[in-house]
């Protein structure tokens, strides 16, 4: 007899995302993905100046701040056709790729590899054969005994004294977690240094957008950073040198600690390159632009059908038409009023809430399709296209990944074996060491430009009478996000955001097709319904964020993952 | 060694009365000229990200919406004396918000050792950027209690500079 579980939520904060689950002898035979809160976020901007509007969406979400805040300076942009100076593109590229190293080293160490790494395991561990088995994988200097005790003393303190901290409410002990106290131990020790570094790279965001942790530099024409090489209150040459330092910091750290546990973790787990592929179309943008009118890019993107790499078909400018025309919204099974699909800069959003229905309306996501299909967007779906495009850092990151697996693994793992749940988290560390590379090269991009005399970093936006209509698009860490805004004598007459948690968290679409997560989760093994471990695993590995937007404190204790079983 | 202190507001200002938080710096950073030992942060609803901030942090307050059974409008300023019980509720270990930013803080030996939490009730949590009136009274008390806990500390506030 099937049974059903409900995992509400998925993500911290209650009432966001809901996966419900019918699972028969030990698999997962049907999912339904439910955004449980409405944002309706679009609906504050109309009438606003556009020149406003990313400072609002920089607060659609708690994670992603900076990557709402270009999307939409590049919408208005691309409504105006407005050219951005080179300099200003070279700073929003170097915020990007630092915003994107960050989110994705958080991501594995801090939001999902308690997934897979057994923290109270990790207390058995041999300091000795934990520091061994890190120095056979790595030249990583910081896998040495010493310090790994030192993270095991620390963790025991937690453990002794009841307190758990971030990991209270894993699930320790799980048949699914299958690495050794050694493996737990080694990963526990970078999940402890990976904060420090996360830090770091943090602080050339901070360095660049202000020194806040909401960037304050942007601007609709470019950035509001004055360059002077010799004045002390702008971007000195002093301060650039200073962010190459850090830069420089955190790419041993990528390289030979971040790219190492992935392929680990792959090898040791490898039987999840079997499960959690779901929707294998894949689209992803190109970023990082090299000129002032966004036609020439640092980083590949474009749309992979079924799968197959070979079909890649690449988009290639801000204006792109097939990217422009090809993104559609559908609300059959989302509460909103109707049965639509339409393109963003033609949507309403009406709400119209219901009961959960299974086979109706049950979430507040929509559900977006590219040329009438579900895509999966994110790093992977990112990874696919640049190394179908040829891209050469990441085919070079791409293969020493897979060979490290392979070696690891003692056995062939090719590009196939990332469409899945594990792949994800492959894909992921692949792009972050390429974004590493990018910001390295936009900071010699930029220092190069400001050698040749050039200082400019903004171009005043004009608002002609009558109707512009635009698009910003950006590759965001959790994939292809677009802002679609349509101006009016000057004020934002509709405004839609279609994010990236949209396009894999949707519901099924008009066609009654599942969405990404919803499909990736059919045929997934649950050893216990009671403890989902499993489901976990695939969800996370998409990085969800539908956490984007209450921030409530609680002073009373409470449960705040609920796992519902039902008959 | 002098205090230094961080007043972090946080929540998001898109639902209404829910970015209280950051109302309540706003303010503070509008009406008043603090010294450079005070540092004031809209921390929205970011978690890690604000890690940095609390390094070489004597006193940490957090302004905040809370749930409570107090009614709407209603301020709760505590002492967070045992810090960590606000981290034993049974959480997952995988998204991170304020409470894991304290967890991590602790584990990292930066967390101040002196945490006061200024709460308001919210009333209204839907989409919007206008507080409802009695969250908006209680912003600007907030705000005063504040500037009166750093006086207490022998901090001096001035007023703002037009």
């Amino acid at each position: 007899m099937a049974k059903r579980i409900v995992v509400d939520p998925i993500t911290r904060i209650e009432g966001h995302l809901r996966i419900d689950c019918e699972i028969d002898n030990g698999r997962v035979t049907k999912a339904w993905s439910s955004g449980q809160m409405w944002r309706g976020i679009e609906l504050i901007l109309q009438g606003r100046d556009p020149r406003d509007a990313w400072v609002f969406t920089q607060r659609i979400c708690g994670v992603c701040t900076t990557v709402h805040a270009v999307a939409s300076v590049r919408a208005v942009e691309n409504a105006l056709n407005l050219e951005v100076p080179l300099n200003a593109q070279y700073i929003r590229n170097m915020i990007i790729s630092a915003h994107g190293i960050f989110d994705h080293i958080v991501h594995f160490y801090h939001l999902s590899a308690l997934d897979w790494v057994d923290i109270v395991s990790a207390l058995k561990g041999s300091p000795k054969g934990a520091s061994a088995l890190g120095q056979q994988l790595s030249p990583w200097p910081r896998n040495g005994e010493q310090e790994i005790k030192a993270v095991q003393e620390k963790l025991k303190g937690f453990v002794g004294s009841g307190q758990l901290g971030v990991f209270a409410g894993g699930y320790w002990g799980h048949p699914a977690m299958k690495l050794s106290p050694e493996v737990n131990l080694l990963a526990a020790t970078h999940y402890f240094q990976a904060l420090e570094y996360q830090r770091q790279i943090n602080k050339v965001v901070a360095i660049l957008g202000s020194k806040t942790p909401h960037i304050q530099n942007l601007a609709v024409g470019g950035v509001a950073n004055p360059i002077n090489p010799d004045s002390q209150s702008t971007l000195t040459i002093e301060r650039l040198y200073h962010i190459k330092t850090l830069i420089d910091e955190i790419g041993d750290f990528i390289r030979n600690v971040y790219m190492v546990d992935v392929a680990a973790i792959g090898a040791f787990y490898s039987d999840w390159t079997q499960y959690g592929a779901g929707v294998t179309n894949y689209l992803s943008v190109p970023d990082l632009p090299l000129d002032t009118k966004g036609t020439a890019f640092a980083l590949p993107g474009g749309y992979i059908g079924d799968g197959n790499v070979g079909s890649f078909k690449a988009i290639t400018s801000f204006n792109d038409e097939g990217f422009k025309q090809g993104v559609k919204e559908g609300v059959k099974h989302s509460w909103y009023k109707g049965d639509w699909d339409r393109h963003p800069w033609e949507e309403e959003t009406v709400p119209q809430h219901t009961e959960f229905q299974d086979n109706g309306k049950y979430s507040w996501v929509k559900s977006p399709t590219f040329n009438g299909k579900p895509a999966q967007v994110g790093p992977l779906a990112n990874v696919l296209c640049m190394y179908a495009a040829g891209h050469g850092p990441t085919k070079l990151y791409t293969d020493g990944l897979l060979q490290k697996v392979s070696a690891l693994a003692k056995t062939k793992v090719g590009i196939s074996a990332l469409h899945s749940t594990i792949g994800r988290h492959a894909a992921r560390a692949v792009r972050c060491a390429v974004l590493h590379d990018s910001l390295l090269g936009q900071w010699q991009a930029l220092m190069d430009n400001i050698g040749k005399g050039d200082y400019a970093t903004f171009n005043q936006p004009v608002f002609p009478k009558g109707e512009q209509r635009g698009v910003g698009f950006h590759e965001a860490p959790r994939g292809v996000l677009s802002h679609w805004v349509v101006i009016q004598d000057g004020k934002i007459k509709n405004y839609q955001c279609v994010v990236p948690s949209t396009w894999n968290a949707g519901p099924r679409n008009s066609k009654d097709t599942p969405g990404p997560y919803e499909a990736s989760l059919v045929g997934n093994p649950v050893a216990d319904p009671e403890k989902p471990l499993e489901v976990l695993r695939t969800v996370h590995s998409f990085d969800p964020c539908l956490a984007c937007a209450i921030h409530l404190l609680d002073p009373k204790s409470r449960e705040i993952v609920t796992v519902r079983t039902t008959v | 060694m002098s205090d230094n202190i961080l007043v972090l507001g946080v929540g998001n200002v898109l639902l209404a009365d829910e970015g209280a938080g950051v109302r309540a710096v706003e303010q503070l950073q509008h009406r008043y000229a603090f010294p450079r030992q005070v540092e004031l942060i809209d921390g929205g609803t970011m978690g890690l990200d604000l890690l940095g901030y609390l390094d070489g942090k004597t006193h940490l307050f957090i302004v905040d919406a809370i749930c409570s059974t107090q009614p709407p409008g209603s301020v709760v300023i505590e002492k967070l004396l045992d810090p960590p019980a606000y981290f034993r509720q049974k959480i997952s270990p995988h998204q991170i918000g304020l409470s894991e930013l304290l967890a991590v803080a602790a584990m990292q030996d930066c967390l101040p050792p002196s945490i006061t939490l200024f709460g308001i009730v919210p009333r209204d949590l839907s989409t919007g950027i206008e507080m409802s009136p009695e969250v908006n009274v209680a912003v600007g008390q907030v705000v005063l209690a504040v500037v009166k806990e750093l006086g207490l500390m022998g901090v001096e506030v001035g007023a703002a500079s037009r």
